[in-house]
């Protein structure tokens, strides 16, 4: 079937009567290169080029599914430490009050027994300022009466009589009482 | 395409020339062609970007990966969405129609070039592959009920024959508006900037005008080759939906 044609006739002859499209003795030619081309791409395309991309836009897209379901499962992770912290943080707080209530009680317990003992500790010692205080006007009040008795004894000697003790003593106790 | 006067030559179909790689006046069916030449390069410039970019099977892409992935993925959404899910066998094949058609409208704009898909020839097979395949799968798949598309059952009884008229034709016109779409505009494009490059080539200083006009087509051009290569494929889908899903009419 070989459709041979002299170019010098058929393309001569087309270019002068116009498009080389309509030369119809070159279709043969034109129609078997490009089957001929249309075999190797189809070739090329299906054997070759066309399972490697699928596969690797498959594998994009697992690889971006499983980082997506990662990043769910991350997010979801976060969100149950935020909880358990905020958990921790109210049991926390919490305890916190408890113990300053505790402590205060404890406190409070201990100022007063403390305040009790202080209280004691205080009366006991004014008591014994108290008793100090009468002993030393006591001390007095026999200081002054001793000095009278002398200087009333002194003064009878002076004036020429004979100073009886017991009459000296009779009298100071009776002016010291008034 | 002669214009006389200022000398001014145009041919902007010349660049469409098919003519034997290795010299020779002889062009048989397995004659290795300028066009064979660039098939070539866009089978080694698909295989490159798509073996090399998924060789590293990095979870974190680079950038060949990222543009092998992303051709790969924006097929399979579009197979997936427009075809259904019983469209998903057809997505290597779909792939292939993409590549294969983005690729040799991209490299076609190289200047120099040689654009496979300016050849009715070329959309023409690939258009009947979309139109056999479709055919074929779909009394596969329905037996006959295949023929029910043609049916537009929500219509009113007598306009219905009608309908299955216009149906049948236009089903058969698919092929036809499939590959003179693709080939058409790849074609149109490269012709228009050919024309403007002939233009420049005689107006001395004021080819500055066309010499703009040509960057201007040329990212238009950029557009239309991605656009063209996703309209193919995407009506690809939508004639294979008729096949494998329930027809909605």
């Amino acid at each position: 079937m070989a459709t041979t044609e002299t170019v010098a006739g058929a393309a001569g002859e087309a270019s002068q009567k116009g498009m080389p499209q309509l030369n119809f003795a070159t279709w043969p030619n034109q129609i078997f290169w490009l089957v001929v081309a249309l075999v190797i791409i189809y070739i090329v395309l299906t054997k070759i080029a066309m399972p490697r991309i699928a596969a690797v836009l498959a594998e994009r897209k697992g690889t971006i599914g499983n980082d997506l379901a990662a990043a769910e499962e991350l997010k979801s992770k976060a969100k149950a430490a935020e909880k358990a912290y905020n958990a921790a943080l109210e049991q926390a707080r919490a305890d916190a009050t408890k113990i300053i209530a505790a402590t205060k009680a404890a406190i409070q317990k201990d100022l007063d027994v403390a305040m009790a003992a202080a209280d004691v500790q205080i009366s006991a010692k004014a008591a014994e300022s108290e008793k100090r205080i009468a002993e030393i006007r006591a001390g007095a009040v026999a200081a002054v009466s001793e000095v009278a008795r002398d200087t009333a004894g002194a003064l009878v000697e002076a004036l020429g009589g004979h100073a009886d003790a017991s009459a000296i003593e009779a009298a100071v106790s009776e002016r010291l009482k008034g | 395409m002669t214009v006389a006067d200022q000398g001014l030559v145009i041919d902007p179909m010349h660049q469409f020339q098919i003519v034997p790689l290795f010299g020779g006046d002889t062009l048989t069916w397995y004659t290795p062609t300028n066009q064979t030449l660039w098939l070539g390069i866009a089978v080694a410039v698909i295989s490159l970007l798509m073996i090399v970019g998924s060789s590293s099977k990095a979870v974190i892409p680079g950038r060949t990966q990222s543009i092998s992935e992303l051709l790969y993925t924006f097929i399979h959404n579009m197979v997936e969405e427009v075809t259904g899910h019983e469209g998903a066998k057809f997505f290597p094949y779909l792939m292939v129609l993409f590549t294969f058609i983005v690729t040799s409208n991209l490299l076609g704009l190289i200047p120099g070039a040689f654009a496979p898909t300016s050849h009715i020839a070329v959309t023409a097979v690939l258009a009947l592959m979309v139109f056999l395949t479709v055919t074929l799968v779909g009394f596969y798949n329905k037996g006959i009920g295949f023929l029910g598309m043609f049916w537009v059952s929500s219509a009113p009884l007598a306009l219905r024959p009608i309908l299955a008229l216009i149906e049948i034709i236009s089903y058969f016109v698919r092929p036809l508006s499939h590959s003179i779409r693709l080939g058409g505009n790849i074609m149109a494009g490269h012709a228009v900037m050919k024309v403007f490059a002939g233009f420049a080539g005689v107006m001395g200083i004021a080819s500055i005008v066309p010499i703009a006009a040509i960057a201007a087509i040329y990212g238009l051009e950029l557009l239309v080759a991605v656009v063209q290569a996703y309209v193919f494929t995407i009506l690809t889908c939508v004639y294979l939906r008729d096949a494998v899903g329930e027809a909605h009419h």
